[in-house]
């Protein structure tokens, strides 16, 4: 991990409140780490903690959705203009441990660690992507690119099957189940992929100052104790947690 | 080069800035970005003579300009702290300060004869904390109670002592003098400020604990008053913190009195800001000609 100014290759309004940034960057990254984000004007305080969407030899590039100050700031950023980086931090999701089938389910904007993932597990991976509807889909041909299946769901049915994610998942046809989206989704993977003594291993979000492990405010509660979603996570395997 | 060496409470720092509690954690992660050698001290995580796992809840709330935590001095104990984490400090090759808090005075005795054994180099002692219900800040509101603590401890303790104080102190200048008549060999502060924050559509405190400790740029003001305020009323040293992001702030607790300070909220922001603020105010003596902090430490 590293604190950087780096040159923003370019900063893409992909959907309503979402966007795509690209930001010069050299160091290795596994899939499922975050960088911790910030302006270089004080016009807010705590740096952001966005996952990385996809990484190249020299770029890193992270799909957000403004939600407050800090992201609204960030999407007004242009090409050639500068953003400080911090990272990468976090585990990641541990790759080497996978084997066999992977299913891997992301809801609304927790879709956007999902990308580097499956690209990293070659077309070893299903993909299940869950929007509101086909408005608010995004993505959805990149994931096809690297995906083996790619199985969309809107709740309206608008773009591909019709209810939630959730019910569209055979979890028999797979070893580990890889997941990043609302807690509500992940709750019911964490219960159907239990019952079906299928891995699970979910990416939390937490609120976060200072993305590294020292301030001890993203706590996430596991059966051994206190850890930090930042430095012990952001990846928890779903037998961890309480 | 500027000479930044201070000398104060019997030891030598490399340069008058700190690392402040609960901003730091043990020094590890900071090591993996930067030389934490670098640093005049580090102070470490607020630790108790038992670990706690804190507080439930939200612990981080943003504000402009200010971060509002209520962790609860989370931290594994000093038993834990004494084996597992001070000798990797002590081998960063800077001062290691434990900063050491309570709920009543036996928990303070204890923790103190165990780090008296160790080479620990400072106990900063913590009465000012505002995010645990028992004890903490109760010791840090009133001049007479903090002597009485701060007295008995000066008995007991090797290593020097210094206390760091509460901006909820009902007078900043008697509780300097207060730890000062007690023994205290340097006072820091200003810890938290007690805040609210509150989230009108679950018409609820943010916090389960209802107050949070506020810090950050926002507290700078604040905190460079009761510096002053403490500088001029003791003779033992003061160390200044409260939202230092750059060297020219750090000049400013210089200029109100301060020999050390620390930075916290800081090492959030930009994790390597202690490198920039060390270097930075080494450039505005070259540039003004200061030889020696002395030149400027009180002027205001």
């Amino acid at each position: 991990m590293k604190v950087v100014k780096s040159k923003i290759i370019d900063n893409i309004k992909i959907l309503n409140k979402i966007y795509r940034l690209t930001c010069e960057f050299a160091g290795d990254i596994r899939p499922g780490q975050f960088f911790m984000l910030k302006t270089l004007d004080n016009s807010f305080l705590l740096p952001r903690p966005i996952s990385v969407h996809d990484s190249s030899e020299n770029t890193v590039t992270f799909l957000y959705r403004t939600e407050g100050k800090g992201t609204s700031k960030i999407s007004t950023l242009r090409e050639d203009d500068e953003i400080q980086l911090f990272g990468p931090l976090g585990n990641g999701f541990a790759l080497d441990n996978l084997s066999g089938k992977i299913a891997v389910v992301g809801g609304g904007i927790g879709i956007a660690p999902l990308l580097y993932l499956v690209k990293s597990l070659g077309k070893n991976a299903d993909v299940f992507l869950g929007f509101k509807d086909a408005e608010n889909a995004y993505l959805i041909d990149e994931f096809k690119k690297y995906a083996d299946r790619t199985i969309v769901v809107t709740e309206d049915g608008s773009i591909g099957e019709k209810g939630f994610v959730t019910d569209y998942i055979c979890y028999k046809e797979y070893s580990t189940v890889l997941t990043c989206g609302p807690e509500i989704m992940m709750n019911k993977i964490i219960k159907n992929s239990m019952e079906n003594n299928v891995k699970c291993y979910i990416s939390l979000e937490r609120r976060m100052a200072c993305g590294m492990g020292v301030c001890l405010g993203c706590t996430v509660e596991t059966k051994s104790g206190n850890k930090r979603a930042c430095k012990d996570g952001p990846v928890f395997s779903s037998d961890e947690l309480v | 080069m500027a000479n930044l060496k201070i000398n104060a409470m019997g030891l030598e720092f490399k340069n008058p800035v700190l690392s402040a509690s609960g901003t730091y954690g043990f020094g590890e992660e900071f090591s993996e970005i930067y030389d934490v050698s670098i640093l005049g001290g580090i102070c470490s995580k607020g630790l108790t003579l038992n670990g706690r796992s804190g507080n439930t809840g939200v612990r981080l709330w943003e504000t402009p300009m200010g971060l509002m935590n209520s962790i609860g001095l989370q931290n594994p104990g000093v038993d834990s702290f004494i084996k597992d984490e001070l000798p990797r400090m002590k081998s960063y090759n800077t001062i290691i300060a434990a900063n050491l808090g309570g709920h009543c005075d036996e928990d303070y005795y204890e923790g103190i004869y165990k780090l008296n054994e160790t080479d620990v180099d400072l106990i900063e002692l913590n009465i000012s904390c505002p995010n645990v219900k028992s004890g903490g800040m109760a010791y840090g509101i009133k001049s007479a109670v903090a002597y009485e603590i701060v007295s008995k401890l000066r008995k007991i303790c090797k290593k020097p002592l210094m206390v760091k104080l509460s901006p909820n102190a009902e007078n900043i200048s008697e509780m300097s003098i207060a730890c000062e008549a007690a023994g205290a060999d340097g006072i820091s502060l200003i810890n938290t400020i007690q805040a609210l924050a509150i989230d009108i559509k679950k018409r609820k405190a943010v916090f389960d604990n209802i107050y949070a400790g506020l810090s950050g740029p926002c507290v700078k003001p604040i905190a460079l008053r009761m510096v002053r305020d403490a500088a001029k009323s003791v003779k033992i040293p003061v160390c200044g913190l409260g939202g230092i992001m750059s060297a020219e702030d750090a000049v400013e607790f210089i200029m109100a009195g301060a020999t050390l300070v620390q930075i916290g909220t800081g090492n959030f922001i930009k994790p390597d800001i202690a490198v920039e603020i060390i270097n930075g105010l080494s450039e505005y003596m070259d540039k003004e000609g200061i030889k020696s902090l002395d030149e400027i430490r009180g002027i205001i």
